[in-house]
């Protein structure tokens, strides 16, 4: 046998399997019926060696393009700091399992805390959970929270501009779990105002759920839709960047009762759509209809400070069936990459970053439509990413661009294609996006 | 360890104009959010702590130093499959050529990790017996909602629309029934027999029409192979429900048996449990979802496709449940599990299973003279002690585990499964020694001993980790869960 992750001699299972009073190790299988009992080799491949395995992904790994990125549409090329990845690939956080023995988990139980208190800064809330799978589940999460929280309403407002990979999750969780999911018209890239009064004096909703940025990159103006909610006993749900919130006005200011969404844009690589790590914040009168873990602070027998799992009321190994959600495993290594990342990035940093990201977009946005073959597709304020309209053909600008080894130009209707700008991109390479865009001719 | 002058939260390192950060100078021109309408920006700046970048690797690295790992040491945590983390594989998923990419970029620029997603559930399909995996579920548990959610779409697109109930046993892991109330199922529970498998008879009679299916993990949270689950298959099947496997105890099967071959129609994989993705205090963890033949077309999208000339492609297809995923799951967590899976290759990938299964039993057989065996004979992967033989000492099992972690060994599954008051859930991995199984078996007869010698020692463990026992009560009465709370609060001054 003699296999590196095996410790395993001969003589070992010899006296092993005596103690146990059996003659071998098949014989431990014996309760197993025959002929459920598999008996033939697995059709997989032969054991790799190491060298072999490095050869194996190097070779993969060349099948793939790593492009330029000017795409964002809910994942980010953002500034990844050298010290997160040292840190979080430490054994001691790497290989721990959840902290239910706080006595030897206090390095996970206080980055969670550090986690919770970062996020409820960001937003502007008052809590924050030890982190959700992603975006999208978390606002599948909040929208359930909100149907819980209101009593024998199940209907639930969704603004049309959030972005389509938000709007499937939630659909996909709302069919299942008997929520009555309603879309609120766009009008011209933002929400529709008039819609959205016009549903919730229906009564009966539980949340409305907006975005900001939304899908277009706009920031929207919600100015009194939190009273028009709260007058309806209905909660506010905002998706929001998590890095934007460095900037924009966050959910707390926007009176929001849960703010959720993707934290993978606060330094965490691509890596094709995962791990990200979702959050989720609200009031401290909410927090015991949150779901996920969530951790506090406490006393030890020494009277000393200390951190631990708390409200496990709430969690499904407790309460089963009347859990809040089912997640048990969350992204809590992915929270201590956010963790670090804003320690480092501080107030300042984050702010730098979207002042880098604004300029950017804000350059791009002006030559392009100096090229005359774009307009901004909308006249709304956004920061990092935008939307323009172009009569040229959209598949071959984009082969164009593949082709020059830029990914950019996304396309979200038939004329109608999104750019994303962060700290990453240079001058440079705006510039020689612009160029290809300049050699292209109308209806070529 | 070092908890003392390390023992500062981030924050109480903060000192204004102190930066940890280098950002590229902004050449592109005078944009400024200035020019933004000032209502849409914030007015209050996030209290975000202002620190160098010594500071930060020191805070962080001592504070690794109050953890406890695989690679610190033995994990017996039952249900859990605390098993090595290899570190090829964080290697592996860290190269550039995987971790730079976008996940919208075109098929033709994704090849690589198209192939690897595609690769990785033909390799769980073969191992699992099924037809076709999904690999975008994020967890365990999002796995089982996953699954529920396939199984109620194949009973609707039926029209068979009474089926809104799901049999869970007592033993269940607590994500089953969460998991299916989320899905909007009913949970109705089935007992156990004193063996501690599902009992057929109490079983019989709730199989009728509205059942969706049953949820089963084999062999179950005791440990125990359900040997009846051929018969138990042909009852759910013929009731017109399926079977759902929870994958989070399939270690002890690698190379013995199939979940597809037992007659179940659709399972989840930790792939953090069985196949050695690390656990990252909590996640992020993998569970794909794989079903049997006729229910492929209801997987969530996206879905990966090989088209015939060997090409990988991105599908959103009508027919599927939705999306349960931004985009496809935790890639980073899948391309580790195929490291894993071509390093043990089909050789070694068959001694998972039987070595697991042996070192279970050594500890159970080693150690029920002093720690009370409810179920006896030969357990799989794992198997529970109902808290040490000796009840007059008022040593609890709660007291047991926190002895354990003075002795540098985590504690077990503690109080799970709910079948018996002082439940010790114990399960090691095939990558333990018979060294280091030894030596947990002394340090266990020793606390046993301990419990008669001097309890008080025991029940007021642990003594020398980095904090003692905590207060719960304290935490959950009144809880703190923010800076901003804590320093507004003086319950939990730090001392």
């Amino acid at each position: 046998m003699n296999y590196k992750y095996f410790p395993h001699t001969e003589d070992n299972i010899r006296e092993m399997l005596k103690v146990c009073g059996v003659n071998s190790l098949d014989d431990l299988y014996a309760e197993i019926p025959d002929d459920i009992q598999f008996k033939r080799e697995y059709d997989l491949p032969s054991s790799m060696s190491e060298v072999e395995l490095r050869k194996f992904f190097k070779a993969l790994g060349e099948k793939n393009k790593s492009l330029t990125c000017f795409i964002g549409a809910g994942c980010y090329d953002h500034y990844t700091p050298s010290v997160i990845n040292y840190i979080i690939e430490r054994s001691e956080f790497l290989t721990s399992y959840t902290p239910y023995q706080a006595e030897i988990s206090q390095g996970t139980l206080q980055y969670i805390f550090e986690f919770q208190s970062m996020m409820a800064e960001l937003t502007g809330m008052e809590v924050a959970n030890a982190s959700m799978y992603d975006g999208p589940t978390a606002t599948a999460e909040a929208m359930m929270m909100s149907v819980a929280s209101a009593r024998k309403r199940n209907r639930v407002l969704v603004s049309s501009t959030l972005n389509p990979n938000i709007l499937r999750v939630i659909e996909t969780y709302a069919k299942f779990h008997g929520v009555a999911l309603e879309s609120i018209a766009e009008k011209d890239g933002i929400t529709d105002k008039a819609d959205f009064e016009a549903k919730i004096a229906q009564g009966d909703v539980a949340g409305v759920i907006v975005a900001s940025p939304n899908y277009y990159g706009i920031l929207e103006d919600y100015t009194g839709w939190a009273d028009t909610c709260h007058a309806q006993k209905t909660l506010f749900i905002m998706n929001c960047n998590a890095s934007t919130l460095g900037a924009i006005k966050t959910p707390g200011e926007w009176d929001a009762d849960i703010a959720v969404g993707d934290a993978q844009s606060l330094g965490l690589p691509m890596c094709f759509g995962g791990p990200f790590v979702g959050y989720m914040c609200t009031r401290k009168s909410l927090i015991r209809k949150m779901p996920g873990r969530v951790v506090g602070a406490t006393k030890d027998a020494d009277g000393k400070r200390a951190f631990v799992l708390t409200l496990q009321a709430r969690e499904q190994h407790i309460r089963r069936e009347h859990a809040t959600s089912n997640i048990c495993s969350n992204q809590s290594l992915m929270a201590l990459f956010v963790t670090i990342y804003l320690s480092l990035m501080g107030k300042k940093g984050l702010r730098e970053v979207n002042e880098l990201g604004y300029s950017g977009a804000h350059y791009l946005a002006e030559q392009l439509t100096a090229t005359g073959k774009f307009r901004l597709a909308y006249d709304h304020p956004f920061l990092n990413e935008f939307a323009v309209t172009t009569s040229l053909n959209i598949q071959k600008l984009q082969q164009k661009f593949i082709e020059a080894g830029i990914f950019g130009g996304l396309q979200i209707k038939e004329d109608t294609i999104l750019f994303c700008v962060t700290e990453m991109r240079t001058k440079e390479e705006i510039d020689q996006l612009v160029n290809i865009v300049k050699g292209e001719t109308v209806n070529e | 360890m070092n908890n003392t002058y390390y023992g500062n939260l981030i924050f109480e390192h903060s000192k204004a104009e102190r930066v940890g950060y280098s950002l590229p100078h902004n050449d592109c021109g005078e944009y400024k959010m200035t020019s933004l309408p000032a209502n849409l920006l914030r007015t209050k700046e996030a209290e975000l702590p202002e620190v160098d970048e010594m500071t930060v690797v020191r805070h962080y690295t001592n504070m690794s130093n109050n953890n406890f790992g695989v690679d610190t040491g033995f994990y017996p945590l039952g249900s859990c499959t605390m098993k090595y983390n290899p570190k090829i594989n964080e290697e592996i998923c860290a190269l550039p050529s995987f971790t730079a990419l976008h996940p919208l970029q075109p098929s033709s620029t994704i090849q690589g990790a198209l192939e690897v997603y595609y690769n990785v559930q033909k390799a769980l399909s073969e191992i699992a017996g099924l037809s076709e995996f999904t690999l975008n579920p994020f967890a365990g548990a999002h796995g089982e909602l996953t699954g529920l959610m396939t199984m109620r779409t194949y009973h609707t697109r039926r029209g068979d629309l009474k089926r809104t109930k799901v049999i869970v046993p007592d033993s269940a892991h607590g994500t089953n029934p969460a998991s299916a109330a989320v899905c909007g199922l009913e949970v109705v529970e089935v007992k156990s027999t004193p063996e501690g498998t599902i009992d057929v008879e109490d079983l019989k009679p709730l199989l009728d029409d509205t059942v969706a299916g049953i949820m089963m993990t084999n062999p179950n949270t005791l440990g125990i192979f359900e040997k009846e689950i051929p018969e138990i298959a042909k009852l759910v099947h013929a009731c017109g429900g399926l079977l759902y496997y929870d994958g989070a105890n399939l270690n002890p099967l690698l190379g013995k048996c199939r979940p597809g071959d037992m007659g179940f129609d659709i399972m989840h994989i930790n792939l953090h449990k069985t196949f050695s993705t690390p656990h990252g205090g909590g996640g992020p963890g993998s569970g794909p979802i794989g079903v049997r033949n006729g229910l492929e077309e209801y997987l969530p999208n996206p879905r990966v496709r090989k088209a015939d000339d060997g090409t990988f492609h991105v599908e959103f297809s009508n027919d599927a449940l939705g999306s349960i995923s931004g985009f496809f799951g935790n890639f980073g967590t899948v391309l580790r599990a195929y490291a894993y899976i071509l390093s043990l290759g089909k050789e070694n990938i068959k001694m998972v299973g039987p070595l697991s299964t042996l070192n279970a039993n050594y500890i159970k057989e080693s150690l029920k003279s002093h720690y009370l065996l409810p179920i006896k004979g030969v357990c799989k992967h794992e198997f529970v002690f109902d808290g040490l033989c000796d009840k007059s000492t008022g040593v609890t099992t709660l007291d047991v585990a926190k002895r354990l972690l003075d002795y540098g060994f985590h504690a077990p599954t503690i109080y799970f499964p709910l079948l018996f008051h002082e439940a010790m859930m114990i399960e090691p991995t095939e990558n333990e020694s018979k060294e280091t199984l030894d030596s947990f078996i002394a340090v266990m007869k020793k606390i046993a001993d301990e419990a008669v010698s001097d309890p008080e020692k025991v029940k007021t463990a642990p003594h020398v980790t980095p904090v003692r026992r905590l207060d719960d009560a304290l935490a959950a009465k009144h809880p703190i869960v923010t800076y901003k709370e804590l320093i507004e609060d003086t319950t939990c001054t730090r001392n």
